[in-house]
Parts: C-alpha cells; sequence; structure tokens
C-alpha cells in the first residue's frame, strides 16, 4: 500500500488491535466481539447439549454424565471449562448488549459514562461467572 | 451547488447499515426476554430433573416461542458474524466464502433446532 499519508492507521488489521493501549469502554467492545464469535463457534456444541436433554430419559443421561464422565476422550473438567466459557461469553454478551442498548436510549455517550458502564460491564459478567463456574464445579 | 446534509443528505452505499443495526437490537430483545422467561420457569419451586426439564419445552406456546429466539439468534450472529469479516477480511473471495460457510452454519443450526423441538 502506498504510504500517502502516514498519520492514517490504513486498513484495519486484527493484528493491528494489540498495538493499542485500549480503555475500559474498548475493552468490553472487543470482548463483546470476542465472546459472539466463541459463542457462535460453540453453537452446535450447545445445541447437541440441548438435543441431548430433550431427546429422552436416556439421552438426559448423557447430558448429565457429560459433566461427570465427560464426552468420548473429552474429560469431564475440560467439557466444563468449555461451558464455563460459554457462561461467560453469555453473561458479557448480553450485558455489554443491554448497556448498548441504554446508551441508545438515554444518549449517555460521554466519556465519564463510557468509562463507568464498561467497569460495571465487565466486573458483573465477571462475578456472575465466578458464581456459577462455582456451581458448575461443585464448589457449594 | 445542491444541499447535501440534514434530511436533504444523499446516502450513498448498500444502505443498509440501519436496517443492522436495528434487527440487531430488536433480536437481541427478544433473545433477552426468552432467557428471563426460561429462568422464571428453572427458578419455580421443585426438583429439576428430565421431567420438568422436557415439560418447559413441550409446551406449543415454548416450543413456537424458542422457535422465534433460534430465528432472532441466526439473524443477529449472521449480522455480528458479518461485521467481523468485512473489518478483518479484506480478498472479496475468502471473505465471500466466509460469509457463505456462516450462513449454511447457521441455517444448519437453526434446522437442527427445529428437530430437537418438534421431535417432543
Amino acid at each position: 500500500m502506498p504510504q500517502t499519508s502516514p498519520q492514517r492507521p490504513g486498513t484495519m488489521r486484527l493484528t493491528d488491535a494489540v498495538m493499542y493501549r485500549l480503555p475500559l469502554a474498548g475493552v468490553v467492545s472487543i470482548l463483546h466481539r470476542v465472546s459472539g464469535l466463541l459463542m457462535f463457534a460453540l453453537l452446535p456444541f450447545v445445541i447437541w447439549l440441548f438435543d441431548n436433554s430433550l431427546g429422552s430419559e436416556i439421552s438426559y443421561d448423557t447430558f448429565t454424565s457429560a459433566f461427570v464422565a465427560g464426552i468420548g476422550v473429552v474429560p469431564a473438567w475440560m467439557v466444563k471449562l468449555v461451558v464455563l466459557a460459554l457462561i461467560w461469553a453469555f453473561l458479557h454478551h448480553a450485558i455489554a448488549g443491554v448497556r448498548h442498548l441504554w446508551m441508545d436510549m438515554t444518549h449517555s455517550v460521554s466519556k465519564e459514562q463510557g468509562r463507568s458502564s464498561a467497569l460495571i460491564t465487565l466486573a458483573s459478567s465477571l462475578v456472575l461467572t465466578a458464581l456459577l463456574g462455582a456451581k458448575l464445579f461443585g464448589i457449594y | 451547488m445542491s444541499v447535501n446534509h440534514g434530511s436533504k443528505r444523499v446516502v450513498v452505499g448498500a444502505g443498509y447499515g440501519m436496517r443492522d443495526w436495528l434487527s440487531q437490537r430488536v433480536t437481541a430483545v427478544v433473545m433477552a426476554s426468552f432467557t428471563l422467561i426460561l429462568l422464571v420457569q428453572l427458578l419455580m419451586p421443585g426438583p429439576l430433573g428430565y421431567e420438568r426439564w422436557a415439560g418447559i419445552f413441550s409446551a406449543q406456546w415454548m416450543k413456537l416461542l424458542t422457535l422465534v429466539v433460534v430465528l432472532a439468534l441466526a439473524w443477529h450472529a449472521w449480522v455480528g458474524m458479518r461485521d467481523i469479516w468485512m473489518d478483518y477480511v479484506k480478498p472479496v473471495a475468502t471473505r465471500l466464502t466466509l460469509q457463505v460457510l456462516t450462513i449454511v452454519w447457521l441455517l444448519g443450526c437453526a434446522a437442527w433446532s427445529v428437530q430437537v423441538l418438534w421431535r417432543l
């Protein structure tokens, strides 16, 4: 690409993202993407779980044993870890989505509002993930 | 020179930005509402086993609602994934391939969900 204006970043590439120290709102934004992509990629796994949980009493046992005995060669702790990642992805994506709706409806677009709501989004999704994760791994 | 701002602004491009923006929000509200409705049913008293879980989804209204949510999810994910491909993948052939695979992926998942629901 010809260097006509060196000030401009030019074509956006995924690798460019790591060159910036993102503000909190930016962290929420890129994680919104990452969490969405993760859920998109794991959609068949979710439907597989859904399928087994509803199919019959026998397939329901397959569903529950995925968290106890694992799935085939995949051990149970890895299944739980993937489900934990999905739980975080869902919570972060949903809360960041509500943040978007709130910003759209109330025109809350100042730097301070962006920062504080980003902090709330990151914190609440992580706390809820920790609580549900503790339940998932049988800590309580 | 003719006026080209405010309500007289000449809109160029494909012109589906507003539709994508709005549809992603509407589908998000549908999915969030479904989450709350499902959560309320799950938090009802009583042990949660196969009987109750299958009972929740065997109601006709719940099947139809879940179908609407599946379609909303597919649409929502399509808009989001398309945004990702448009931002990071520049070669037209690769981008088109990824977009087609995204649609195939989402349609496959949606069809599977329908099978799961109506076998019940």
